[in-house]
């Protein structure tokens, strides 16, 4: 009880604090010359600050159930004075790194399939690309209206969106029989084995197409859209979903970050602050997660997300 | 000797090794990527943009900052890591390019296994990553 208390808390101290740094509207749009945008703080203010509010974001992601990309994107480029394609660059790396983290275990322990991952990987990675492209080609205002709208329309998913532990699947399909996209895992808490299947490929396939532009377009990171279609449409049990959705983030991304990193949009006094942030975040969330109410975070989480998502949005329009 | 289900509880070898080669590579790029950051930040090598003016640049777009900083886009970076804030590019790219080896050392497993189309479709993944890891597709404001 205390736990969530103290979490509802920094929760909101976080808010305020975001809010307190929220640099005043269309101060990243300081065009008007590169002198001009100095934000007159030490040069190692801003770094500082992205260190203590990544690794707030870390603690909360691994709470929330959420990956640091989807976090990281809204928040950071609605509340710093980080121009958006720095932000989406960023952004990418955290996932990626996030998803490197996590893969290898992930795969030894046959939880994420790379069996599943090999062909929907292709789709989501040659779409990251096209995605990068369109986002980087894109005014940023634009970009930051359709990012706002994405982030609410991931909120909204987020409330709404049904999990299903074991999805019954009936009958594999063609493709994924002829693929051998199949398996067995064991069910840790009970022990039991379970052999699953998928369904619906192509149609899952061709969701990946739409994931993957977007996963390059933003610099967010995929699981929030991952996990829904590889669980609900595709019926593979919600753990391989889970864990194969991370690792696939380490491929979608590997993409994109080369698209952003190839046209300068990486900084890396951005870059090491936001991964050692989220990292440290992540290792005391895992601490904290034995403890918290999963409800209260993944509330908070919403909430942040929904904030930022708004900010975005108006921020897009130029009155945020 | 395994049961066939406590067998195929298993990864399967091209997903060992996957997994092999992606820990090694990640422990790599983050300890390169750290140890760089620290002769960045501690001033052990000169930055290209000095560090009290790197705050003029962040906030601008790319095209901007590539414009007033005088930095090209693409692998110019590999001609510049004589300066500290460029040297921390060489974790980076471990970190974005260590899929692509793990692609390439499990081709020949596949392979070994007539798994035709898996190979195949590992070997696409290699020339998608490549052709986005060489710079060549531009793209600007």
């Amino acid at each position: 009880m205390k736990i969530d208390k103290a979490l509802l808390w920094s929760g909101l101290i976080g808010f305020l604090f975001l809010f307190i740094l929220a640099p005043p509207a269309g101060a990243e749009e300081m065009s008007q010359g590169v002198e001009a945008a100095s934000s007159g703080h030490v040069w190692w203010f801003w770094p500082l600050v992205l260190l203590l509010v990544t690794f707030v974001m870390g603690i909360f992601a691994v709470l929330g159930g959420v990956g640091g990309g989807v976090l990281f994107v809204p928040i950071i480029s609605g509340f710093f004075p980080f121009h958006l394609d720095f932000v989406r660059g960023t952004g990418l790396l955290v996932a990626l790194s996030g998803a490197l983290a996590a893969g290898p275990g992930l795969l030894k322990m046959n939880l994420a399939s790379l069996r599943l991952a090999i062909p929907v990987a292709l789709i989501a990675s040659t779409c990251a690309i096209i995605g990068a492209m369109i986002g980087l080609a894109l005014p940023t205002n634009i970009v930051q209206i359709a990012l706002g709208a994405t982030i609410i329309g991931i909120c909204i998913l987020m409330l709404t969106a049904k999990k299903s532990e074991f999805p019954d699947v009936q009958q594999a399909d063609r493709l994924s029989s002829s693929l051998r996209i199949y398996g067995v895992y064991q069910e840790g808490s009970t022990g039991q084995v379970i052999d699953w299947k998928i369904h619906r490929t192509p149609f899952g396939l061709g969701l990946f197409i739409i994931i993957g532009v977007m996963a390059g377009m933003f610099g967010l990171g995929a699981g929030w859209a991952n996990v829904p279609v590889l669980n609900l449409v595709m019926g593979a049990p919600l753990k391989i979903s889970v864990a194969t959705s991370k690792f696939l983030l380490s491929i979608t991304d590997t993409s994109a970050a080369w698209i952003y990193m190839n046209q300068g949009c990486v900084i890396p006094m951005l870059v090491v602050p936001s991964l050692v942030g989220i990292m440290l975040g992540s290792f005391v969330g895992v601490r904290i997660l034995a403890v918290a109410k999963p409800v209260v975070v993944r509330w908070i989480v919403i909430g942040m997300l929904a904030f930022a998502g708004i900010k975005a949005f108006l921020k897009g329009l130029g009155i945020g | 000797m395994p049961d066939k289900a406590e067998a195929r509880l298993e990864p399967g070898p091209e997903q060992v090794r996957y997994a092999s080669i992606l820990e090694k590579g990640m422990y790599v790029g983050l300890l390169l990527l750290f140890i760089t950051f620290a002769i960045y930040a501690l001033g052990i090598m000169k930055p290209y943009i000095p560090l009290d003016r790197i705050s003029s640049y962040w906030s601008v777009n790319v095209h901007d900052y590539l414009h007033h900083a005088n930095i090209k886009t693409g692998w110019h970076w590999v001609g510049m890591l004589h300066y500290g804030d460029f040297l921390n590019f060489i974790g980076i790219a471990i970190l974005a390019g260590v899929t692509i080896i793990c692609y390439l050392a499990v081709i020949p497993i596949l392979l070994r296994n007539k798994d035709w189309v898996y190979a195949t479709l590992a070997f696409l993944e290699v020339l998608v990553l490549s052709l986005a890891a060489s710079g060549i597709l531009a793209v600007g404001h």
